[in-house]
């Protein structure tokens, strides 16, 4: 069965079932979803034009990459959860094919195997299973009734925890850690009694020793310098050191929009991407930063809202899976440049430069409005 | 169930959100000092501003020592990175050869600084900067440059690359020339470019300017004209120093070999010598006329003491002491004028002990001038042996006394200044408050003044004459001392003189080391330059003329 069929399909089932309450529904768009991200890209832009020094090249990458990723919200707003909920195996199935492959003939960047190469355009596969595992997930646990039965969270987990390892092992530590969570969020809106969820954490706790050796040497270097940053100033340390500066010497108010010393004079590493919220920091000072926190809460509140007016489990537990991912990468990211979470290369969603995620981010909010944008309403 | 949950959620999420609010309110707040100071301490440097060195002019502010303010281009060869059209460019500005360019980069790969080329005019700096080689930075400097080039280049001395004195009067007055480096605090990238200045924290305090006492003009006249002679007589060196009589202050200083200061090209120690001031040499018959004073000063003869010098020789302690020709009895006038080694030696032998060497010392032989000039020499009077009659002789004509030209200059001043003496200076009033000190009586002086102008007039000294003025001065021809006795064929050419003899204004003392095409006397080879440095000097000061008979 063709895409193109369903859709049609779908826009049939659609026409003799329901109506729509307005035409924002009718374009299947979230306006408060809408708005605020935004006004959250809206400043991102700003932010990313100080942090790159006024460079027009990357500026306009970013703007045309921006519009890509609102259209295929767009787009993926358009088909119905149930869609998704019919194509969520083939997809998880086709996703973990992928990341084999990019494991035997993928592309090697920056020491690291993640990329397939397809002769026209390059594409990271994991980015797939961002959407894929929370989709087989919610699929998975949504057909049965909630809470789930034990061993249907082991074959959930299993579900997880198959590609997070394919992912790691590439090794991209920071996509595997947000494709599990996008994952394990989905389980946790399913109902995990506490029981449950506090020995899950103690059993994560136990296999520590064990993941530690799975890690790469400069994956353990990472969490040692996030123990104690001083131990390594002039190498890994050294991000965690100059982003705590950057953020510390913006002060309250900041030193003002293009007046970051940091980052403009290139002693704050990776300024344009995963440590961009610094440079806020250092231009907006505390104040502007709180605003930021308080839009991406805004953003996460939505899909949450969202989520408990979903007509059906499937729905429900992947509106609320992916706003929790969502919130997770921001707080991971956060985290790590003010020296709380070590130094994962995890992008601040939507807002730092570059990369498939933003594409791949916008696509799940394309779902969330999907999901809102479905539901049926009896003809008034 | 599911709600609940959501509800719960909310409540954590917001609460880790305000775990993060909390994170930044520390940085941003608690610890806010400590992080803009190491903030600071990453990207705030203080650098040195170089300080303008002084210039240098002549008595009339002619610049003869001048700063230009030029680059230096350095390299970090860890940082620098071009493409081979970029080093070829790089080398072309830079004007050297690719190769050897390539070669300087690839020796340093392992070093963090390189000067790349110093001196860089500010232009060509530019240039280089707006190929926009990461790596590569600039330093402000200054060049010294030297208008006058070889003419003045022995007085001056020279400066090193980093505008310190190092040879003249560059070092001489090193402390006085160069100024205070200044401060200022300036914001650096990461890698070390300067994006802006925050602050000075101390300016630069410019060096003094110095005003030698040096003529230009005169000094150029007398450099082309000795260049002439030492060329013209294939001679080894040569010198030239012209006194202000007034003042003491020396209007022309040249030598003969010389150099470029601008273009430094294989310096050799012979050429940067100022000999005028560092050079020794056993002087003759200059000497005589200080002798005479002397003995006039004992006040034991006259002028007109007839002396006999017959048979032309004399023996003592076994060595022979000669004169050129048979000359019988001389008055002590006539001594002086027919330049008589055995008269001046039965004058000198008659003097009381010690006598000569002591007026010798008072005209300032074995005594260091008021230039403070690096390297000088101040000379040797032997004190001679009373028992040794030879050597007491010998002083008397010049021998076992060794002198630099200025000292020369120096002493045949004091007949131009009525027996007064004033140390020389290379400062424009530099002497102001030196105080005169009477050597020998007003009418010493006067008798010895008018029995040199007889020595130009009718003795050894005749091509020393100028048109319209009176000149008195004494020519000496000596021979070079070496290893185990003296050379019996090189000789030191020398001419001391006074002009105009009337109101005395100018001393010149011209000094050539070993002529050799044709004639060695001091009379031959010195004098006409004398004679033709004068002429032009007297001009250039608007002299009166004392004489109108020669003018006629």
């Amino acid at each position: 069965m063709s895409l193109i069929v369903s859709l049609q399909r779908e826009i049939e089932r659609r026409q003799t079932n329901f109506t729509y309450r307005n035409d924002w529904q009718r374009m299947h768009i979230d306006s408060l979803l809408m708005v605020a991200l935004l006004a959250l890209v809206g400043v991102g832009l700003v932010i990313l034009y100080s942090a790159v020094a006024q460079e027009q090249q990357i500026m306009i990458r970013q703007s045309i990459r921006l519009a890509i990723a609102f259209g295929t919200m767009m787009i993926f707003a358009q088909i119905s959860p149930n869609t998704y909920r019919a194509w969520a195996p083939t997809l998880y199935f086709i996703g973990i094919v992928l990341l084999l492959t990019v494991l035997l003939v993928g592309t090697i960047s920056k020491g690291a195997q993640r990329w397939l190469d397809l002769g026209f355009f390059r594409f990271q596969p994991s980015e797939i299973m961002k959407l894929a595992v929370p989709l087989i997930v919610a699929r998975y646990l949504g057909q049965y009734e909630l809470p789930p039965k034990f061993y249907r969270l082991i074959a959930a987990l299993t579900l997880i925890a198959i590609p997070g390892l394919l992912i790691i092992k590439q090794p991209d530590l920071g996509t595997s850690i947000l494709v599990m969570t996008a994952g394990l969020s989905v389980i946790l809106f399913a109902g995990v009694s506490w029981k449950l969820l506090f020995l899950g954490l103690a059993a994560l706790g136990g296999s520590i020793p064990f993941l530690w050796r799975f890690l790469h040497d400069y994956q353990q270097e990472r969490v040692l310098t996030f123990l104690n940053p001083e131990r390594d100033p002039l190498g890994a340390g050294y991000h965690i050191i100059q982003s705590k500066i950057a953020i510390g010497s913006g002060g309250i108010f900041g030193k003002g929009w293009l007046n970051g010393s940091q980052a403009q004079l290139n002693f704050l590493p990776e300024h344009a991407t995963d440590f961009i919220f610094a440079v806020a920091s250092e231009e907006f000072g505390l104040l502007g930063c709180l605003i930021l926190l308080v839009l991406y809460l805004l953003i996460v509140w939505r899909a949450f809202y969202i989520a408990t007016k979903a007509q059906d489990n499937f729905s429900r537990l992947l509106a609320s899976g992916l706003g929790l991912t969502f919130f997770i990468s921001m707080f991971v990211n956060v985290g790590m440049v003010m020296g709380l979470m070590p130094v994962v290369g995890l992008p601040l969603p939507l807002v730092s430069y570059g990369g498939t995620s933003i594409v791949t981010t916008m696509a799940g909010f394309g779902i969330i409005m999907s999901i809102h944008t479905h539901r049926k309403f009896l003809p008034k | 169930m599911l709600i609940k949950r959501h509800g719960f959620l909310l409540g954590t999420l917001l609460i880790l959100t305000l775990g993060l609010g909390w994170r930044l309110v520390e940085l941003t707040i608690v610890d806010r000092d400590f992080l803009q100071y190491q903030g600071n301490a990453r990207s705030v440097r203080t650098i040195e501003v170089p300080a303008y060195r002084g210039v240098i002019t002549d008595r009339n502010g002619a610049p003869l020592a001048i700063s230009s303010p030029v680059r230096a281009a350095w390299l970090n060869p860890q940082v620098f990175i071009a493409n081979d059209q970029q080093l070829t460019r790089l080398a072309s500005l830079l004007n050297q050869p690719l190769e050897q360019l390539k070669n300087k980069i690839q020796q340093g790969a392992h070093k963090e600084f390189m000067y790349l080329a110093r001196g860089l005019p500010p232009a060509v700096a530019r240039d280089i900067e707006a190929l926009k080689l990461p790596g590569v930075y600039f330093n402000q400097e200054f060049k010294r440059y030297y208008p006058e080039g070889e003419i003045t280049s022995h007085l001056l001395g020279i400066t090193d690359i980093d505008d310190m004195g190092q040879e003249g009067l560059e070092l001489a007055y090193d402390q006085w020339l160069s100024g205070e480096v200044g401060k200022k605090q300036v914001l650096k990238d990461r890698i070390g470019h300067v994006i802006g200045e925050v602050a000075h924290v101390k300016k630069p305090r410019s060096g003094n300017d110095l005003t030698l006492s040096i003529d230009r003009r005169i000094q150029y006249i007398a450099y082309r004209e000795l260049k002439k002679a030492v060329e013209r007589h294939q001679a080894v060196s040569g010198s030239i120093v012209i006194l202000d009589v007034v003042s003491g202050e020396i209007l022309a200083m040249v030598n003969q070999p010389s150099f470029n200061p601008n273009a430094r090209v294989e310096l050799t120690p012979d050429h940067m010598r100022n000999r005028s001031i560092t050079d020794l040499f056993e002087p003759g018959s200059v000497i005589k006329a200080f002798s005479v004073a002397s003995v006039l000063e004992s006040g034991q003869v006259t002028p007109d003491t007839m002396v006999d010098t017959a048979p032309g020789w004399l023996i003592l302690n076994g060595q022979v002491i000669q004169d050129l020709q048979h000359n019988g009895q001389l008055s002590v006038s006539d001594v002086l004028r027919r330049s008589s080694n055995v008269g001046v030696a039965k004058l000198a032998l008659e003097l009381p002990e010690n006598h000569l060497y002591q007026s010798l010392r008072q005209f300032g032989f074995g005594e260091t001038s008021n230039t403070y000039f690096p390297g000088e020499s101040r000379g040797a009077v032997v004190q001679p042996n009373q028992k040794q009659k030879l050597s007491i002789a010998t002083l008397a004509f010049g021998y076992g006394i060794s002198v630099t030209p200025l000292q020369l200059a120096q002493a045949y001043a004091v007949f131009a200044r009525q027996g007064k003496f004033l140390p020389a200076t290379l400062v424009k009033e530099g002497n102001q408050k030196q105080p005169e000190k009477q050597v020998i009586s007003p009418q010493v002086s006067e008798t010895v003044l008018a029995m040199l102008e007889s020595v130009v007039d009718q003795g050894s000294a005749r091509r020393a004459k100028v048109p319209g003025y009176r000149v008195a001065g004494k020519t000496g021809t000596s021979r070079l001392a070496g290893n185990g006795g003296y050379y019996q064929d090189k000789h030191v050419a020398t001419f001391v003189g006074i002009a105009p003899v009337d109101h005395p204004r100018l001393v010149m003392a011209v000094v050539i080391h070993e002529p050799k095409n044709g004639s060695y006397y001091g009379g031959v080879v010195a004098a006409p330059v004398f004679s033709s440095v004068m002429t032009d000097a007297l001009r250039l000061l608007e002299v009166s003329p004392d004489n109108s008979r020669t003018l006629a």
